[in-house]
């Protein structure tokens, strides 16, 4: 009985706070976004042509988010069924725009205005109990060219 | 010493190539961070403090990788990529390699 009602809270505390929490961050992630849409990122690998007298340096940003207890039950119980898990989905979009938007904000303080060979990595990094991945880490890196100042 | 994750860098030479250089890192949390993220495995967000401990591990890693390339003698360390793995539960790697060179 005790434990229904542990189960319960845990499940109705996920679902609220983690609710909120995630429309805050994507509302932060929106609003960053635009901040930082003048530095442009390049997955190619070699700098666009004509970029020339640049200093490049090696610029990251990561984060772990984690997925709230709600989410992971939800996503507990889909696995019976199969089909598409939208709670890790949103999850790991999260996670990328956000490390990209790290990235970018590390490139922007070095004076930088484009970053390229934008690089995004992946890794669960704490399962919980009975093997659920809780939580991922999402590594972006890329080289950051800034101008040279004549 | 000038780390890259591209293979030209603009306005400079390659001159020499000398291999491959690497360093690693394996990392684990503690109890304090640990009992955290166990909360935040509940609430769902951001947990900060392994955020904190992953960058610190990478930085060491990138670290090692380029304290192998002074020894060699290279100015600059091009093509760098890093890589993570999960050990054991609650331990991870975190790998950075690339190439060593010496820059005109």
């Amino acid at each position: 009985m005790y434990d229904l009602i542990i189960f319960l809270t845990l499940m109705a505390l996920g679902y609220i706070f983690g609710r909120i929490a995630e429309a805050r961050h994507f509302k932060s992630i929106m609003d960053r976004e635009k901040q930082y849409q003048h530095i442009l990122t390049f997955s190619e690998r070699f700098p666009p042509s004509g970029v020339s007298r640049v200093n490049s340096e090696l610029v990251g940003g990561n984060v772990v988010i984690s997925v709230d207890y709600f989410k992971r039950i939800v996503a507990g119980l889909r696995g019976i069924v199969g089909g598409q898990l939208t709670s890790y989905e949103s999850l790991l979009e999260r996670a990328r725009r956000e490390a990209i938007l790290r990235m970018k904000e590390t490139a922007k303080n070095m004076g930088a205005n484009m970053v390229v060979n934008v690089k995004l990595e992946t890794a669960s990094i704490s399962k919980g109990k009975k093997q659920q991945v809780g939580s991922v880490e999402v590594y972006a890196y890329g080289t950051a060219l800034i101008p040279k100042t004549p | 010493m000038l780390v890259s994750n591209i293979e030209i860098i603009p306005g400079k030479k390659i001159t020499k190539h000398l291999g491959m250089v690497q360093g690693n890192t394996v990392r684990t949390k503690h109890a304090g961070r640990d009992l955290m993220a166990g909360l935040k495995n509940i609430f769902g967000g951001e947990l900060v403090g392994y955020t904190e401990l992953l960058q610190e591990a990478r930085e060491e890693a990138t670290e090692r990788m380029v304290s192998q390339a002074e020894a060699i003698g290279a100015n600059a360390v091009i093509n760098v990529r890093y890589s993570t793995s999960s050990v054991t539960a609650g331990a991870a790697e975190l790998f950075a390699y690339g190439t060593a060179v010496i820059l005109d």
